[in-house]
């Protein structure tokens, strides 16, 4: 594997002037996804910042109706959170369902935000969530914040720092799961408040997570499995690949969306 | 660059030489010549190169050495006993015939170690999705997911006796 200089931050602080120190640095969290890419060659980085060590960055934080994960937790800590299971059950069941537990004890939030992996689980609680992307330099409401295939508003050298939003009425994540990868073919996170719905699909998109207005506004209409057979489902702007194509794509859409609203 | 660290595995202290880009794998079983742990995919794929840190299940070709040094690792070499006594796990396995070309098994070993850990009654639904993330090509998974749910009624009666 590509050789580069490891580094173990203290601080976010410390992190940062690490990451605008060196040529090419790369955030090291879980690694779940760099070091395969690494490994393939696909990313070459000269120098690897490790958030791992850094305290502030790991833990839900339960206030309220207010729920703030550090972008170090990984996902079996997300899953195994008490509080977060009682408040809002959907994100928690939603970790504990990414890819095996091998990738839950190692995979972080915060770098699967970062990633922003059009078939990755988060990105579709967060969009439905209506979350907020707190970086070492601002806050980022999660629609601006997914830009598109592992794209996102982040700056270069940028650092997310946790992820917060306020927990929804009633809320459930449905998804098709690749039975090998685990990753969604399509997942749908419904998330119900007051008279708001709001629905977010992921492992569809072209363009990565997006929200889909048919749905949330037949749901906010009628909130039953029986009210997504009154919505269209278009195809476009939908993934084709050796995995299913649109038309397979936007059937699984209605499908996990009544999932997802029978179990909200 | 090299680096001196130290890794706490199967409860001993291993003093070793390695680089940063190095993986837990390559430090395991090329330094360390702990070689029951097994690279086959290689990208976190496949689970054959699974083993405990802090007793939760990781790919140790895709986790970086530096970061397990201040874990306590357990790969397949722990679970029989210092005498060489299978553990009730292993011990299954066997019976069942669970391991065919044997390649995956010190993976699926370690993952069901920890899953019978945390969860010591689980049902077979939750066995297979515990070793989701552990591919063996030979079995079919049918005998090892019984080899588990064996050594887990096992390891009940031996501790309600």
């Amino acid at each position: 594997m590509f050789q580069s200089t490891y580094h173990r931050a203290g601080s976010v602080a410390e992190a940062r002037a690490l990451l605008d120190g060196a040529e090419e640095a790369k955030i090291l969290a879980g690694g779940q996804t760099l070091l395969p890419t690494m490994k393939q060659g696909l990313a070459a980085p000269s120098d690897l910042v490790d958030l791992r060590g850094i305290a502030a960055l790991r833990g839900v934080t339960v206030d309220g109706g207010s729920v703030t994960i550090g972008a170090m937790t990984t996902h079996a800590e997300v899953a195994a959170h008490d509080g977060l299971a009682r408040l809002c059950p959907a994100l928690a069941a939603l970790a504990g369902g990414i890819g095996d537990p091998a990738v839950r004890h190692m995979g972080t939030i915060g770098g699967s935000v970062a990633n922003n992996d059009p078939a990755a689980d988060y990105p579709a609680a967060l969009l439905a969530l209506d979350a907020v992307v707190v970086t070492d330099a601002r806050e980022i409401p999660a629609e601006e914040y997914f830009a598109g295939l592992f794209t996102t508003a982040l700056d270069e050298g940028e650092i997310v720092t946790s992820v917060r939003f306020t927990a929804p009425g009633r809320a459930a994540y449905a998804k098709f799961p690749n039975p090998a990868s685990r990753y969604a073919m399509v997942g749908v996170f419904v998330a119900k408040t007051g008279d708001d719905v709001r629905v977010a699909v992921t492992g569809a998109g072209e363009d990565g997570v997006f929200r889909h207005e048919g749905l949330e506004a037949a749901l906010a209409a009628d909130f039953s499995p029986a009210a997504v057979d009154g919505v269209e489902i278009s195809g476009e702007g939908l993934m084709s690949d050796i995995h299913g194509g649109v038309d397979y794509r936007a059937q699984l859409i209605a499908v996990m969306a009544k999932r997802a609203v029978a179990a909200a | 660059m090299k680096m001196l660290a130290t890794f706490n595995v199967n409860g001993r202290d291993y003093d070793t030489v390695i680089e940063p880009h190095m993986t837990l794998a390559d430090v395991l079983r090329d330094k360390l010549r702990l070689t029951g742990t097994k690279r086959a995919c290689t990208a976190g794929n496949c689970g054959a190169c699974t083993v405990l840190a802090d007793e939760d299940p990781i790919c140790s070709c895709i986790t970086l050495a530096v970061l397990a040094r201040d874990k306590r690792i357990e790969t397949v070499e722990g679970l029989a006993a210092p005498g060489g006594a299978l553990s009730p796990l292993q011990d299954a396995f066997v019976k069942n015939n669970a391991a065919q070309c044997g390649f995956c098994t010190a993976g699926m070993l370690m993952t069901a170690q920890a899953q019978l850990r945390d969860n010591p009654r689980p049902t077979r639904e939750e066995v297979k999705q515990s070793i989701s993330g552990n591919i063996c090509r030979c079995t079919g998974y049918v005998k090892i997911v019984d080899a588990i749910m064996q050594a887990a009624e096992e390891i009940q009666a031996a501790e309600g006796a």
